[in-house]
């Protein structure tokens, strides 16, 4: 019987979310081409978070001092040697950073190439095709793997539903991959924030957000006026605070906050992905942009497809006027 | 310390997305291309640490002719000399098959540093780094901001998600890929643009380098995504148009 085998991640023992969309994607898959499901975490299998794979009939613990901090080199090697122990058709990822890190190195030495960041998938003409985003967003491009099994997947967070985890009573079998300190060659440093937070946009109702659309640092104060005429706290997409023009706690995105107001107002912001998962679990998305194809349309509830510098001072007015 | 800059020309960030006859790639013509955005980063980090430890600085990009207008442009930023490997066929190969291509070209080089940019602004794979690292069998870490020299090779400075950091100690060769934002780009100067002129730029056939172009994984076709939500639209002058969106702000979205 063939095999779909997903890894997960887990923080504090428990798998993430994005790791747990990546199983719901795994399951679906294995159901759609009768395969069985493994699933596999670092950590010890006492942890609490390998009794929450119910579906899976077989999970694995890799358990090794040397994957206690994550490394490119370390999950790699110890990756590959429980993929040439389950030889599975299909291997997923969650599209996290670290799986974006070593995730193309492990199928590089399996002879494969990743198809990453994956968006969803469909059975057509007896191949599953798999689709994924092109240009930020503004295509999707279908493809299929034309090499032997195993075919590698990354799945974006947020495409596939996860489930409440669900117990299971398959007890996790430990995997002790062989590896060697001196094959590591990367020293990680311990995680660090940059500076505290004074600004929290997760728990304001109302978001204005501005983007690359904006041009030049002087036009800033046209969306700060409708943010100030709205409400609503002043938020941007990441070029806007790499260029300086806003601070870093302002930025929304998978670099940034994750954010769900009841109002997200998009200035000038295309809607490349990584923003997007940011704010896509708003209540009501409103779309400003000069192109109609702009990526950000697609989820928002209303657009106005428009010059940004003549329709936001008209929509300030309008908001003061209608606010009396 | 020599540094190879691995760069991709892409079509502008502005362009306008309209799918060709067979409905496997976007229309080229009237496309506009520049250099990858973060690939501009990558660059830039390289001539940094060219500057503050000398060394060279060498460009690589793989594609069709046009490509060594791309090249040309970072020479004339400040690259010493560049490797075009050329391709009119390049859409034919996978990651691993560019990749393949290029390790292929540089192998001899024996860089100290190869620096690419995270990801290119049109296929988006984040993976041709990371491949060329393994290929070349020399360790890598991706999503760089910044890199210093240290002792017993580099110290660079990693992003990770939700505004954290990590710093990360590595030996040489290293492949680096370089996340856009954290330095102000330079433009070329009039002086950079002559001298570009002369300055070495190799070129390989891709055909002579020995590589399969076999690929792994194919894209069958490409399609415009369709609307997860239906958008209302909001038309009119900018005045109407705000008028009607205050009116659903008010009575639908209840946020006024």
């Amino acid at each position: 019987m063939s095999t779909v085998l997903v890894f997960l991640e887990a923080k504090s023992g428990v798998p993430t979310r994005i790791s747990l969309e990546a199983f719901a994607a795994a399951a679906q898959l294995a159901a759609s081409s009768g395969a069985q499901l493994a699933a596999a975490m670092v950590g010890s299998a006492s942890g609490p978070g390998f009794a929450l794979l119910g579906g899976a009939s077989q999970i694995f613990a890799l358990e090794h001092l040397l994957l206690e901090h994550y490394t490119a080199d370390g999950y790699t090697a110890a990756y590959a040697q429980l993929i040439a122990r389950v030889q599975p058709d299909y291997v997923l990822f969650p599209h996290t950073y670290e799986v974006r890190d070593f995730a193309p190195r492990l199928a590089t030495r399996l002879g494969r190439v990743l198809i990453s960041d994956v968006t969803g998938f469909q059975a057509s003409a007896g191949q599953i095709l798999f689709m994924r985003q092109l240009f930020q967003g503004k295509l999707n491009g279908h493809y299929h793997a034309a090499s032997p099994a195993p075919c590698l997947i990354s799945v974006q967070a947020g495409a596939f539903r996860a489930d409440a985890p669900a117990a299971t009573s398959v007890p996790a079998a430990t995997f002790a991959p062989e590896l060697e300190a001196s094959a590591i060659r990367t020293q990680p440093g311990e995680p660090f924030r940059a500076a505290a937070q004074t600004v929290d946009l997760a728990s304001a109702p109302l978001l204005v957000s501005v983007g690359r659309g904006i041009k030049d640092e002087a036009n800033i104060p046209l969306v700060q006026e409708l943010a100030t005429a709205l409400g609503a706290e002043l938020a941007a997409s990441r070029p806007i605070c790499d260029a300086g023009w806003l601070p870093m706690e302002r930025q929304v995105g998978s670099s940034g906050q994750t954010v769900a107001p009841k109002l997200y107002l998009a200035v000038g912001i295309s809607g490349a992905i990584q923003h997007l998962v940011g704010m896509k679990g708003s209540q009501c998305v409103v779309a400003i942009n000069k192109d109609e194809n702009a990526p950000i349309f697609e989820i928002a509830d209303y657009g106005i497809v428009g010059d940004l510098f003549e329709v936001v001072p008209a929509l300030t007015a309008a908001v003061r006027k209608a606010k009396g | 310390m020599k540094i190879i800059v691995a760069i991709k020309q892409v079509p502008e960030r502005d362009a306008r997305i309209r799918i060709d006859s067979a409905g496997k790639w976007i229309a080229l013509e009237d496309i506009e291309f520049r250099m990858n955005e973060s690939d501009a980063y990558a660059l830039e980090e390289a001539l940094l640490l060219r500057e503050a430890h000398g060394g060279e600085v060498v460009v690589l990009s793989a594609g069709p002719e046009r490509v060594g207008q791309t090249i040309r442009e970072a020479l004339a930023k400040g690259a010493d000399r560049g490797i075009h490997i050329v391709s009119d066929a390049l859409s034919g190969y996978d990651a691993l098959g560019v990749a393949s291509l290029m390790a292929a070209a540089i192998r001899d080089e024996a860089a100290d540093l190869i620096l690419t940019g995270l990801q290119s602004d049109d296929l988006g794979l984040g993976q041709t780094g990371v491949i060329l690292a393994e290929l070349l069998g020399i360790c890598h870490a991706s999503l760089i901001l910044k890199i210093e020299k240290s002792d017993s090779g580099i110290r660079v400075l990693r992003e990770l998600e939700d505004g954290w950091f990590q710093h990360i100690d590595m030996s040489t060769p290293a492949l680096l890929t370089i996340q856009s934002g954290n330095t102000k780009l330079r433009y070329a100067t009039l002086m950079g643009i002559k001298k570009a002129k002369t300055k070495d730029l190799r070129v390989v056939e891709a055909a002579a380098l020995g590589v399969s172009a076999t690929p792994c994984v194919l894209l069958d076709s490409v399609a415009l995504p369709s609307r997860q939500k239906t958008t209302q639209m909001l038309t009119g002058t900018p005045a109407e148009a705000a008028a009607k969106l205050v009116e659903k702000l008010q009575q639908e979205v209840r946020v006024l």
